[in-house]
C-alpha cells in the first residue's frame, strides 16, 4: 500500500511568487496514496528537513516527493534527510517546480496546474520505486598529474606529501614550465629560476613521485578512482640508464642554429640538446625533425662521442600503462606571439617581440646573457615603448577576456629595462591598470613614481619601422586624446594569454569540458574552481584561464587537496541508477537474446557478455551483463535493446510509463488518473 | 568577352589618362567594356556627409540600372566609386526594407545581385590570365604601391584584402616585372576630398606618403584611385612647398604600368597627361623574348617568403 | 561647479538616435583611443573621434552640441581607419555621417566648416543638375558660395591643356528622375525639424 509524503517549498519567492503552493499542497493531498501533503517556505532549511524526516517517521511514510528546486540543487540533501529518518534514499524524488515551472513561466492559474501536475507524476513514479543499496567501488590512491609547470610541480609534491604516489607527466623534456623562462618574478622581483629550481629537484627526488618527461598522455579510461591511462613516453633518443648528463653531445652537435623554444625564438640550440641548464631532468634528447642523422642519414657524432655509449637512434616511443584514482590536469597556458598582429607589423619587425621574449632578453641565462640588446642589431635600445592589451579586451581580435598578468608583467618588464639602461627611456602604453594582488597596486606605483616608466593611456594604432626605428603611433586619452608619436628602438607587446597548443585534443581524451577560447571548464566559477564536471578529474592554473603564479600555486594545492580528500576513503560510493540486464528462472534465465547492441552502442564499454552454464559447465546461452563500476545510467542500451531485456533502477519503464499516463489522463479535479 | 563597366566621373572627366590606359589594356586583352546604360554620380563624399539616403539613392540607381542591363559582373576603376557601391550593396542587401525605399525613391528594381570589381580584381583575373597577354617590357622598376583607404576598408564589407600591408597590387606588379617596395603607407589616407577646400591637409598627408616612397628607394608611386592620384600629382607643386623639399617620383595609374609592360606605347596610356612628369626610362626592349605573365600563384610563394 | 548627472539618458539623447537609425552603439567604446591614435587629421581636429565618442556617451545635451558643433566631424576624411582598427568594431565613420547630418539639420554646422560644406554642395548640386559632376559647374559654383575666386585658377591652363578640364557638361537622360530623388532625400531632411 502506497503511503506517499508531498512536500511542496516555496523557495522563498521563487516558486511561490508565481506558484500557489498552498493550493498545490491542498490538491496533491487528494491523490490517491497520498497520506501527507504540506507546504512549506524553505524546504531545504534544517525546519523544512525535520518535517520531511518527522513525516516520514510519524506517518510510516514508504515514497517521499519533494517539489521544489532541480534536483542538481538538492536531491542529495532531501535524500539524506530521508535516510537518516529511516527511509530509502531512493525512494525519495524531486519535482522541479522552480526550473521547469515557476522561473519560466507567469504567475497564473495554468501555471499551478502545471505544478500539480509535476508532482502528480512523480507522486506515481514513486510508488513503483525500489530501495536501492549504492554501489562500492575501490580507489586507487596514485594520482596522475599532467603538465610540469609551476602548477603541476606544486600539486604533485602536496599529493606526495600527503602520503600518496603521483605520476608527474610532462610533454617538454624538462619540467618547469613558463615560469623557468622569466627572468624576474613580480611583486618581489625574486629571479624566478632561483625559487622554481628547489621545487624542480624535489619533485625529481620525491620517493612518492614518478617523473616522465618528454611525455604525453596517449589514452585514458575508466572512472573516478579507477582510471586507467596509457602514457606515450617519447623516446629521447638515449638510454637514460646509461646516460649522466655530461653534456658533451650538446656541445658537439654540428647544427647548432635551431631556434631555441626556451629562448622564445631569439636564441639557438643544437640538433641534440638540453632545453636550459637548470633542466629537470638533465639529460638531452634529440629533436628528430632538425637532427641530420634522422633527416639525411649522416652525422652520427653525438653517438661517437658519447663516453657511456649512451645514444640510441632506434629506440622507440614506449607506451607505460598506468592505474590511477584521480587527476590534476595543469597543462598551462600560451601567448600570443607578434605575427597575430596586422598593425604592429604581422611580426616582420624583429624589435617588436612578446612578453616571454622580453624575459629572455632580460634573463642572465638568456641569448643576451641579461643585457638589454634589440634582436635585429644587438645594439642597446634606449627607448622601449611597452604596449599592454595586445590582443586581449579585444573582441574585434576574437578575444573578449582579459589576460589579468600583462599589467602587473608589463609593469615589471618596464622596471627591469630601466634597471638595466639607466639612460633609457620607457613608455607604457595602458587603458587599465589591474594590480588586484596583494602588493601588486604598490609594485606599479614603484614603476611609475620611482623608476621613472612614463604610463600613456591609450592605445596604440599602428607600428611601421624607418631608418632602424619603430615608429609608434599612439594617443593620450587624458589630454584629449592627442596624438603621441614616439621613435622606439623596441617594442614590447604585452599579448594576450591564450589556451595551450593541443588543449582541445587534451580535453576530449579527458572528457573535460572547455570553453570557446579552449580554457578547460571548472564546475562552478565561484564554489567549485578546481573541480571539472568530470568526477575525478581536477584542474590547477593557467589551463582554467590566464593567471599568475600565487594563484596557479594556490589551484594547485587546491586540486591537491581534492585529491587527497578522494583518496582519503578506501571505497567510493556510486548510485545505483545503472542498467541491468533482467535475469529470469531457468529455463529462460534472462529476456535477453544475446545481440549485444547494448554493447556496441555503450559509451563507456559496460557491458560485458555473460556465459550462463548448467552445473556441468555447458554453456546455455551467453546474455549481456552491466559492469555496475563502469556504467553511467545514460540508457542508450534501454533505447536500443529490442527485447526490453535491459532497464535502468530507478527509471525503469514502468515507472516512466507511470509518469506518461498519469499526466494523459489527467482528470476533472486533477487528481484522480 | 564582355564585362559591365561603371567609369565614374573621374574617368570621364579629370582621370582621361585613367580611362584611355585602361581601355588600351581592355582591348589588348579583348575585352569589351559595357558602360552602365545612362550612368549617374555615385555621390562620392559630398552625398554620404551630407544625407543618409541620398547616398545610397544615387549608388543604388547605377546598380539597378547594371542589373537591367544584364550586367552580372561590373567593373569600377575609381576606388571611392568602388567603396560607395560595395556599401550600398551591402546595406541594402541587409535591409530589404531599406532597400525597397530606396527602390521607390529611385523608381527601379534593384536586387543587389551584381559583382562589382575593383581594377586590381579586373587586372589579375579578366586581363593577365590569359595566355595571349605577354609582357613584352617588363616594368623593371621599383614601386612603392600605393593602395589608398577605399579599396581595403572597411575590410568587413569588402572583403577584397587584408586592411593592414595589403599584398594584392604588390604581387599584381610582381607579374609584370615590377620590384614593389615594403614600406609603411601603403593605406595611409592622401587627403581624399579635400582637395579644393583644405589644399594644406591634401599637401600635408600625400606629402608624408610621397615623403616615406621616395625614402625607400621608390621610382614611381603606384595608385588605382582617380582622387590619390590627383591628390599625389596635380597637387605636387603645395606639397613641394608645404614639406620643403622637391619630390621627383611620378604617380602611375596600375592600368598605365600594365599596359606599358605589355607593350602599349605611351601615348595611348595618356602618360603625358601628368602634371609631374614620369621620367622612367620606359624604352621596350623590342626584341626583349615576350613572356606570359608570371602565374599568380607564383608570386604568392615569393610574397609568403619575404 | 555643478554636479552633472551621468545616469541619465533623455528620449531624445542623440546616442540613442544614433543606435536607432545607425545601429551602433556607443556605449561599447572603452575609450581606449585606438582611433585617435590612427586618425590622420586628429592633431587638426578640435575632438579627435574618441572624445566625440565620449561626448554622445555623457548623454549630455551641452556635451552633444559640442559634438555637433565641432569642426572634426567635418574634418573627418572617412578614411574608414578608426573603424578598422576598432577593437570594439564600432561603426565610427557612421557615427560621423549621423552627426553630419544631424549637424546640418539643426544648423549648427561649425563656421570654420564653411567652406568644406560649401564644397559638398556645390558637388550635389553639380549631380542634381546634370547627373554626373562637371568639373567647371563645381569649381563655379563653389567659388560662388565661398568667395574664394582666384584659387587654383593656376591650374586651369594646365588641367585644360592635359584635356582635364570639359566645358560642355554631359547630361544624363533622366534628370527629371534626378531632380526627384534629392527632393526626396536631401531637399526633404533639411526641410524638416
Amino acid at each position: 500500500m502506497a503511503r506517499i509524503g508531498v512536500f511542496i517549498c516555496h523557495c522563498g519567492e521563487n516558486i511561490g511568487a508565481t506558484v500557489d503552493c498552498t493550493k498545490v499542497a491542498e490538491t496533491c493531498g487528494k491523490i490517491p496514496g497520498v497520506v501527507h501533503s504540506v507546504d512549506y517556505k524553505y524546504m531545504c532549511s534544517d525546519p523544512g528537513q525535520n518535517m520531511i524526516k518527522d513525516a516520514i517517521r510519524e506517518k510510516k511514510l514508504n515514497g517521499v516527493v519533494v517539489a521544489a528546486c532541480s534536483p542538481r540543487m538538492h536531491e542529495p540533501t532531501f535524500r539524506r534527510a530521508a535516510a537518516e529518518a529511516g527511509l530509502n534514499p531512493f525512494l525519495c524524488e524531486m519535482a522541479n517546480l522552480r526550473e521547469h515551472c515557476s522561473w519560466v513561466h507567469e504567475k497564473g492559474d495554468t501555471t499551478t496546474d502545471k505544478a500539480i501536475d509535476l508532482v502528480r507524476i512523480l507522486v506515481e513514479k514513486v510508488k513503483r520505486n525500489k530501495p536501492l543499496l549504492p554501489i562500492k567501488v575501490p580507489v586507487t590512491k596514485t594520482a596522475l598529474v599532467l603538465g610540469g609547470g609551476i602548477a603541476g610541480i606544486q600539486a604533485s609534491l602536496d599529493i606526495a606529501n600527503a602520503g600518496h604516489k603521483v605520476i608527474l607527466v610532462e610533454r617538454e623534456p624538462s619540467i618547469g614550465g613558463h615560469m623557468s623562462q622569466l627572468s624576474e618574478t613580480f611583486p618581489t622581483l625574486d629571479c624566478s629560476q632561483c625559487i622554481l629550481t628547489p621545487r624542480m629537484v624535489e619533485v625529481a627526488q620525491h620517493p612518492n613521485i614518478t617523473l616522465y618527461t618528454y611525455s604525453e598522455l596517449e589514452s585514458l579510461e575508466g572512472f573516478i578512482g579507477n582510471f586507467k591511462v596509457k602514457i606515450r613516453k617519447k623516446s629521447r633518443s638515449l638510454d637514460e640508464k646509461l646516460c649522466t648528463g655530461c653534456g658533451l653531445c650538446t656541445t658537439k652537435c654540428p647544427n647548432k642554429r635551431i631556434p631555441n623554444e626556451f629562448d622564445a625564438g631569439l636564441g639557438m640550440r643544437p640538433a641534440i640538446y638540453v632545453p636550459f641548464p637548470q633542466a629537470v631532468p638533465n639529460k638531452p634528447v634529440i629533436d628528430k625533425v632538425n637532427c641530420t642523422y634522422y633527416t639525411k642519414g649522416k652525422c652520427k657524432l653525438c653517438e661517437k662521442i658519447c663516453p657511456r655509449n649512451a645514444i640510441r637512434y632506434d629506440q622507440p616511443d614506449e607506451i607505460v600503462e598506468a592505474e590511477v584514482g584521480g587527476i590534476v590536469i595543469a597543462t598551462g597556458f600560451d601567448v600570443l606571439n607578434s605575427d597575430f598582429f596586422p598593425e604592429y607589423g604581422y611580426g616582420k619587425y624583429k624589435d617588436v617581440v612578446n612578453g616571454f621574449q622580453f624575459e629572455r632578453l632580460a634573463s642572465a641565462s638568456g641569448p643576451t646573457l641579461g643585457e638589454m640588446k634589440r634582436p635585429s642589431d644587438g645594439k642597446t635600445p634606449e627607448t622601449v615603448v611597452f604596449i599592454a592589451c595586445a590582443g586581449s579586451r579585444d573582441p574585434a581580435k576574437g578575444i573578449e577576456y582579459c589576460s589579468k598578468i600583462c599589467c602587473m608583467y608589463t609593469a615589471k618588464h618596464a622596471m627591469l629595462y630601466r634597471h638595466k639602461v639607466h639612460h633609457g627611456k620607457a613608455y607604457v602604453f595602458y587603458m587599465d591598470i589591474r594590480a588586484g594582488g596583494k602588493m601588486y597596486e604598490e609594485f606599479v606605483r614603484r614603476a611609475i613614481e620611482e623608476d621613472g616608466v612614463n604610463y600613456v593611456r591609450g592605445r596604440v594604432s599602428r607600428i611601421y619601422e624607418k631608418n632602424g626605428k619603430l615608429i609608434v603611433m599612439g594617443a593620450d586619452t587624458l589630454l584629449g586624446a592627442q596624438p603621441v608619436e614616439i621613435e622606439a628602438d623596441m617594442v614590447v607587446l604585452a599579448t594576450a594569454g591564450v589556451a595551450n597548443d593541443g588543449a582541445e585534443e587534451l580535453a576530449q581524451k579527458l572528457h573535460v569540458s572547455y570553453d570557446a577560447y579552449k580554457f578547460f571548464t571548472e564546475a562552478h566559477p565561484k564554489l567549485r574552481p578546481v573541480e571539472t564536471n568530470t568526477a575525478g578529474i581536477f584542474l590547477a592554473g593557467a589551463c582554467q584561464a590566464p593567471k599568475d603564479i600565487p594563484e596557479s600555486v594556490a589551484q594547485a594545492s587546491g586540486a591537491a587537496s581534492k585529491v587527497a580528500g578522494l583518496f582519503s576513503q578506501d571505497e567510493l560510493t556510486r548510485e545505483p541508477l545503472i542498467a541491468v540486464v533482467n535475469r529470469t528462472a531457468p529455463p529462460q534465465y534472462s529476456t535477453c537474446v544475446g545481440c549485444f547492441l547494448c554493447q556496441t552502442s555503450c559509451p563507456y564499454q559496460a557491458i560485458e557478455k555473460e556465459e550462463i552454464r548448467t552445473k556441468d559447465g555447458k554453456l546455455i546461452k551467453t546474455v549481456a551483463k552491466v559492469n555496475p563500476g563502469l556504467c553511467q545510467g545514460c540508457g542508450t542500451c534501454v533505447a536500443l535493446c529490442r527485447s526490453k531485456s535491459i532497464d535502468i533502477e530507478g527509471y525503469t519503464h514502468n515507472q516512466v510509463y507511470a509518469e506518461v499516463m498519469a499526466l494523459l489522463n489527467r482528470s476533472e479535479d486533477n487528481v484522480n488518473i | 568577352m564582355s564585362i559591365g563597366f561603371y567609369p565614374g566621373c573621374s574617368l570621364k572627366g579629370s582621370a582621361p589618362e585613367y580611362t584611355e590606359s585602361l581601355l588600351a589594356v581592355a582591348e589588348k586583352a579583348g575585352i569589351e567594356l559595357r558602360e552602365v546604360p545612362d550612368w549617374n554620380c555615385c555621390g562620392a563624399t559630398a552625398a554620404h556627409n551630407l544625407n543618409h539616403e541620398l547616398s545610397l539613392a544615387l549608388p543604388a540607381r547605377i546598380l539597378a540600372s547594371a542589373e537591367k542591363a544584364w550586367m552580372k559582373e561590373l567593373l569600377v576603376p575609381c576606388a571611392a566609386c568602388y567603396s560607395r557601391l560595395c556599401v550600398t550593396a551591402a546595406e541594402l542587401k541587409e535591409n530589404p526594407e531599406l532597400r525597397k525605399k530606396i527602390a521607390g525613391v529611385i523608381e527601379m528594381e534593384l536586387e543587389c545581385s551584381t559583382k562589382i570589381l575593383n581594377i586590381i580584381e579586373f587586372l589579375d583575373r579578366w586581363v593577365l590570365n590569359s595566355e595571349e597577354m605577354k609582357i613584352r617590357a617588363p616594368f623593371n622598376h621599383k614601386v612603392a604601391c600605393y593602395y589608398g583607404c577605399l579599396l581595403v576598408r572597411p575590410p568587413k564589407i569588402l572583403n577584397f584584402d587584408r586592411a593592414e600591408d595589403p599584398m594584392t597590387m604588390d604581387k599584381l606588379m610582381s607579374r609584370i616585372g615590377a620590384e614593389p617596395i615594403d614600406w609603411a603607407f601603403k593605406t595611409e589616407c592622401c587627403g581624399a576630398g579635400f582637395s579644393v577646400s583644405r589644399t594644406d591637409l591634401v599637401a600635408k598627408l600625400s606629402g608624408k606618403i610621397l615623403e616615406d616612397a621616395e625614402d625607400r628607394g621608390a621610382e614611381a608611386v603606384i595608385v588605382a584611385c582617380p582622387m590619390c592620384h590627383s591628390n599625389l600629382d596635380m597637387r605636387r607643386a603645395q606639397i613641394n612647398k608645404q614639406a620643403g623639399r622637391k619630390f621627383s617620383l611620378p604617380a602611375i595609374y596600375i592600368t598605365q604600368a600594365v599596359g606599358s609592360a605589355l607593350g602599349i606605347p605611351d601615348k595611348k596610356l595618356g602618360m603625358k597627361r601628368h602634371f609631374v612628369p614620369v621620367k622612367l626610362s620606359m624604352t621596350k626592349k623590342k626584341n626583349a623574348p615576350a613572356k606570359a605573365a608570371v602565374p599568380a600563384a607564383q608570386t604568392a610563394e615569393k610574397q609568403m617568403e619575404a | 561647479m555643478s554636479v552633472e548627472n551621468h545616469s541619465h539618458h533623455g528620449p531624445e539623447a542623440l546616442s540613442d538616435k544614433i543606435y536607432a537609425e545607425a545601429g551602433v552603439n556607443t556605449a561599447k567604446c572603452y575609450q581606449c583611443g585606438k582611433c585617435s591614435a590612427g586618425c590622420p587629421l586628429a592633431e587638426d581636429m578640435d575632438f579627435p573621434p574618441s572624445v566625440i565618442m565620449r561626448l554622445l556617451q555623457t548623454g549630455l545635451p551641452k556635451n552633444e552640441e559640442k559634438a555637433l558643433e565641432s569642426y572634426s566631424i567635418w574634418l573627418c576624411l572617412a578614411c574608414e581607419t578608426c573603424y578598422a582598427r576598432c577593437p570594439m568594431e564600432i561603426d565610427i565613420p557612421k557615427v560621423a555621417d549621423c552627426l553630419r547630418h544631424e549637424s546640418l539639420r539643426r544648423k549648427k554646422a561649425n563656421p570654420k566648416s564653411k567652406d568644406i560644406i560649401s564644397f559638398h554642395r556645390a558637388f550635389l548640386d553639380s549631380i542634381k543638375y546634370t547627373g554626373r559632376l562637371y568639373e567647371m559647374g563645381l569649381i563655379v559654383d563653389y567659388k560662388a558660395r565661398s568667395r574664394h575666386l582666384i584659387q587654383d585658377v593656376n591650374l586651369a591652363p594646365g588641367m585644360y591643356l592635359k584635356g582635364k578640364l570639359h566645358i560642355i557638361p554631359e547630361r544624363i537622360k533622366h534628370l527629371g528622375l534626378m531632380k526627384k530623388i534629392f527632393s526626396k532625400t536631401l531637399e526633404s531632411k533639411e526641410k524638416s525639424r
